[in-house]
């Protein structure tokens, strides 16, 4: 069994920023990553981000992954481990792990989980056939291996996801058919919208697809429009050519290690799923897990970057780093949380983590 | 297919290498995962189902829906997603469970 500070499970956004933050003020950190790539999302978010300057508003997510990871790399006393799967934890605080294909036991005084989140499904005839992907896996062929996922794709969601990443295959030159969302309006920026109405590409709210077809793999789908009720209008059918059907219809957090875990789970729609209740400090109703990032709740990198931040820090002092300058960073990260979360944009994250806050 | 130009990114590929798809050789890169190097070579279908045998792709691309599992190098259940491939590596579509021999010969 090995002795350990502090265990962050996940290198995506909140995952590096608690790394840091814990490594800044001198904790003994160990990082576990389940892929061999850190970073996270980040590593396949070409566009520049919005938010504040705070969190590199108008740099691009590839190259904020790479910024945190050089800050990171100078800590001698962070440790970062890829390849490596988190199994479970038990009632003394031990967590098997599955490093590169060995197993081993960590014991831990505190543990940040910041497993992110997933793509969610939906529901038609033959949505289990090669060609129906996630937004995420479009990203991934596409700006991380440089393959083209397919030559012509119908994407579904109107969100900032599928917006994005309709641009981006178009940007590598892959056809998008059409954008649909069910519901009555784009969901997403639009600044997004614009670029790619003036490229040519309809955007098809209140529709939604009926099948896709094919017997191999996708070679179309069915698209019909969907009335006030959201319930399909006879008669509104069209058949659309395509070898890919992309969904960007939300994501969930990946919280099952929440739920191994035992912390209290609620389930919060505007949160995307279930995910774990928590104080100010970002603590589960487990004592010494912390929460940060989508699996604490679905919304953006730049508050999962926050929240790391956050984590790290109150996991940090629980040890007994950091003075009063860590008092005073987390009244400033609690600040800058409010400010991401302002305004009628943030009305569903408030609403929601109004129902999952302990005090 | 794979991308050459890009308007943003640069993609430096590692050395080639070959892998075999149900004995059928394809060039792969150093550095890539089994599933980029059969996207490019325009692979979508990967395996089968268990119970019904509908034609299984890859979905999350990030080692987490199970959809693209397949046998490596003997090795059944293998999620291709997040595997990287090398030199002289084997890959076949799984039909079924998966054979648990691989374990105990290991």
């Amino acid at each position: 069994m090995v002795r350990k500070e502090i265990v962050i499970v996940g290198g995506g956004p909140a995952g590096l920023c608690a790394a840091l933050q814990a490594g800044h003020l001198g904790a003994q950190v160990t990082l576990l990553e389940g892929d061999d790539l850190l970073g996270g999302q980040l590593v396949k978010q070409t566009h520049m981000f919005f938010g504040s300057e705070k969190q590199h508003a108008g740099t691009r997510g590839i190259d904020i992954a790479a910024m945190l990871l050089e800050e990171l790399r100078q800590l001698p006393n962070v440790e970062i481990k890829t390849n490596v799967m988190v199994l479970g934890r038990y009632e003394d605080g031990s967590v098997t792990i599955d490093d590169n294909d060995r197993f081993k036991v960590l014991h831990p005084q505190k543990m940040v989980i910041a497993t992110g989140a997933g793509e969610k499904m939906l529901a038609f005839p033959n949505n289990d056939l090669p060609g129906v992907y996630g937004a995420g896996a479009v990203q991934t062929l596409m700006n991380v291996y440089g393959v083209k996922p397919a030559k012509r794709v119908l994407m579904v969601g109107a969100g900032n996801i599928g917006l994005i990443v309709s641009y981006q295959l178009m940007q590598a030159g892959v056809e998008v058919a059409a954008i649909l969302d069910a519901s009555p309006r784009i969901g997403g920026y639009l600044v997004h919208a614009a670029k790619i109405c003036r490229a040519g590409v309809p955007i098809l709210v209140r529709h939604s697809v009926k099948q896709a077809l094919g017997k191999e793999s996708v070679t179309g789908a069915v698209i019909q429009q969907l009335d006030e009720k959201w319930q399909p209008i006879a008669g509104t059918e069209q058949t659309i050519e395509c070898d890919a059907i992309c969904l960007a219809v939300g994501l969930t957090p990946f919280a099952d290690l929440l739920w191994q875990c035992g912390c209290d789970m609620k389930f919060i729609p505007e949160l995307g799923g279930h995910t774990a209740v928590r104080g100010k400090d970002m603590q589960t109703s487990v004592e010494g897990i912390y929460i940060a990032g989508d699996v604490a709740g679905i919304e953006e990198a730049s508050s999962a970057m926050v929240e790391g931040y956050l984590a790290g820090l109150n996991a940090a002092i629980s040890l007994g780093y950091g003075g009063e300058e860590a008092k005073k960073l987390k009244n400033e990260y609690e600040i800058q949380l409010n400010d991401l979360r302002s305004g009628p944009v943030g009305e569903k994250i408030r609403s929601g983590l109004s129902k999952v806050s302990a005090n | 297919m794979r991308l050459e130009e890009h308007p943003i990114l640069n993609f430096s590929r590692g050395p080639k290498l070959t892998i075999a798809f149900n004995g059928q050789r394809l060039e792969a890169f150093e550095g890539e995962t089994v599933a980029a190097a059969l996207h490019a070579a325009g692979v979508y279908h990967l395996s089968d189902s268990h119970n019904l045998h509908r034609p299984r792709g890859l979905f999350c691309a990030i080692g987490q829906c199970s959809s693209c599992m397949m046998v490596v190098d003997g090795r059944p259940n293998v999620k291709i997603c997040i595997t990287k491939v090398h030199e002289g590596m084997t890959v076949e579509s799984q039909k079924g469970k998966g054979d648990l021999g691989w374990y105990e010969k290991k």
